[in-house]
């Protein structure tokens, strides 16, 4: 059971799979033990950047393909339902057709930019997505009458899903059970499952090929592997699942915009959560966006505390000051790709 | 032995294949048919073309003028891979592995390829074992079984000389070329590998190109020997006959000197 659920690809570190375990039941049971709206928020999004961040993995980590266009299509798959519910009303007829229609938009496009520019080198693969992901957001903003602009979009839900719904009378674990928790655990079932067949994909022979392509491409060709092909298909599951996790964020935010989804600032925290988690290894995902997200949310509530406890001392407030945040985080970011070269992952299966 | 089969139906033909890389002419109209069953060695000095004669057939370079037919069907515009999916395998001069990626992958992929299997995304890779049995096979057959999970990288010279002659076996092809595939072997290592380019001959079917320079290995295998000088096809005949030419005593002698 829980070979096949892992597809034969088990932590292989008792640290590692601790860590996991600890990340999944948090996770798991998040609205009963961190009750309150805030902390149900980052669970929610280290759930959705989870599934981002391994399918980003899929690309960087596995196949050795430099993408920028990540976020693209995380932004597709939420405005996909953001604006499939804001012009079709809130249903679930419509919640699926604005999912089904992203997807469909996210393959084609994948494929699109994959056949056309993945023969060229690493490098100008970048550049070409970064160029297309630019476009891509200048147009969302541009749009305005159709994507809601810089301001994005907020929307209703169907009414299972939203805070106000409640579904027992009294609360359970001194929790109340409304659309808030359905939420919940509709992106958490889901992140966790497309995240399971992420690793099932990277475990399959599809999945070696890539590796070997990642290797020696030269090589893979010359045993029979079209190279072009592989890495325009592993281009195309990835951009599904980062659509997917686009979806999720969607439905739990009830709001679509620039800044959540689109924006390169999010491609760079992708790539520093598949950094810090461990490239090539899926769990990595789970422990970089974890950590990641976490730092995000809390490193400037523990900043203000140890600025406020160092006042009076000179400059040592003004460092620790919560606008700091970024500097500290890459700091750290720097000190853990200098220790742990292979990240988290690598490190604790290292030893 | 049996005579060279029908003459109208080689199972590979060069037709006036040429390459240039800037000025240089490094195969120059070469021209030539492979029969079924047959194993021709191409011998030549160092920098006479035969593995850039290689690169053309198995797909790595495009020629410059000239075609390649594969049982009589044009192939030049096809790709490296496509050519391998129609029955080519090819054996690299300089060791090409995967070395990251223990022993057993490195053929397991071939065994996979060959099997079709590239585009299978929803099954676990090690459910297929009937594909880790073969490779174990093939690793078997070039005495490098004990050495399975070892990354390829970690793998002596010679070692890693067997492994790139496992992966063509594990393409069961219908047309093996090797690259001198003996180069920088430790004297007691080179048997197993003629050992099996001999199991492939003898299976009868096979068409074997081979590109090596010891004389006494070409005289025991080969069918037939042409001879690459300066990318032109300068000899070409039974062994004997071959050997005993004015022009390959040259190209023999400068032969020896690069050695
Ligand atoms: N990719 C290339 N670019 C430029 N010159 C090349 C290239 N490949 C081979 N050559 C040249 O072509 C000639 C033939 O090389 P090669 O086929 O490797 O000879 P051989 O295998 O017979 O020793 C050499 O002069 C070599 O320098
Ligand atoms: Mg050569």
């Amino acid at each position: 059971m829980i070979r096949t659920l892992l597809s034969g690809d088990y932590p292989r570190s008792r640290a590692l799979s601790v860590l996991l375990l600890a990340i999944l039941a948090g996770l798991a049971l998040a609205p009963f033990v961190f009750p309150g709206t805030r902390s149900l928020d980052v669970a929610a999004k280290v759930c959705v950047f989870i599934l981002l961040v391994a399918s980003y993995d899929l690309l960087l980590g596995y196949t050795g393909i430099v993408s920028f266009a990540h976020t693209m299509f995380f932004g597709i798959g939420a405005y996909g339902v953001a604006i499939a519910v804001s012009r079709l009303g809130p249903s679930w007829g419509s919640l699926v057709l604005g999912s089904l229609a992203a997807l469909a938009c996210s393959a084609l496009l994948a494929l699109l930019i994959g056949v056309l520019s993945l023969r060229v080198k690493t490098i100008f693969f970048a550049m070409i997505t970064l160029a297309v992901a630019s476009f891509f957001a200048i147009l969302a903003s541009q749009l305005s009458g159709f994507t809601g602009g810089e301001d994005g979009l907020t929307y209703k839900l169907p009414e299972l899903l939203l805070p106000g719904t409640k579904l027992l009378q009294a609360p359970l674990a001194g929790v109340e059970i409304n659309g808030k928790i359905v939420s919940y655990y509709l992106v958490f079932f889901a992140a966790a499952a497309l995240f399971l067949a992420l690793l099932r994909v990277v475990n399959s022979p599809f999945g070696r090929v890539l590796q070997a392509i990642r290797e020696n491409d030269f090589r893979a060709e010359a045993i029979g592997y079209r190279s072009v092909f592989y890495r325009s298909a592993a281009n195309c599951v990835a951009a599904l699942a980062a659509s997917a996790a686009g979806i999720l964020y969607a439905i739990w935010l009830r709001y679509a915009g620039p800044d959540t989804t689109l924006s390169l600032d999010i491609m760079m925290d992708v790539l520093l959560m598949v950094v810090i988690g461990g490239m090539g290894t899926m769990y990595g995902a789970v422990v970089g966006a974890t950590l990641f997200v976490i730092a995000q949310n809390y490193l400037q509530d523990l900043m203000k505390l140890a600025s406020d406890a160092a006042a009076g001392i000179p400059f040592v407030p003004a460092l620790l000051h919560p606008d700091r945040w970024l500097l500290w985080l890459g700091i750290l970011f720097i000190l853990s790709v200098y220790r742990f070269p292979a990240g988290i992952v690598g490190k604790l299966r290292s030893k | 032995m049996s005579e060279p089969r029908s003459a109208e139906h080689p199972v590979l033909q060069t037709h006036g294949l040429s390459i240039r890389f800037g000025g240089h002419v490094a195969v120059n109209q070469v021209s030539c048919a492979f029969h079924p069953g047959t194993l021709t060695a191409i011998v030549g000095p160092n920098g006479a073309g035969k593995t850039t004669y290689f690169n053309l057939i198995s797909g790595q370079l495009r020629p410059s003028a000239g075609r390649v037919t594969l049982y009589g069907e044009d192939i030049t515009a096809l790709a490296a891979p496509q050519r391998t999916r129609r029955g080519m395998g090819r054996a690299f001069q300089l060791t090409n592995l995967f070395p990251q990626l223990s022993v057993l992958e490195n053929v397991r992929l071939a065994v996979q390829s060959h099997a079709g299997m590239g585009m299978n995304l929803f099954s676990v890779w090690a459910s297929h074992v009937e594909l880790i049995e073969r490779a174990e096979h093939y690793l078997y057959r070039v005495k490098l079984a004990d050495r399975r999970d070892a990354p390829a990288a970690a793998l002596a010279h010679g070692d890693q000389r067997k492994l790139e002659v496992a992966i063509l076996l594990a393409l069961d092809p219908d047309l093996f070329m090797f690259d001198e595939p003996t180069a920088g072997m430790s004297v007691d290592e080179v048997p197993v590998i003629l050992e099996l380019i001999h199991e492939i001959k003898n299976q009868g079917d096979k068409t074997i190109l081979l590109v090596e320079h010891k004389m006494d290995v070409v005289r025991s295998l080969a069918d037939r020997i042409i001879v690459l000088h300066q990318g032109e096809l300068v000899a070409d005949g039974e062994p004997a006959q071959v050997i005993a030419s004015p022009i390959v005593q040259q190209a023999y002698l400068g032969l020896v000197g690069h050695e």
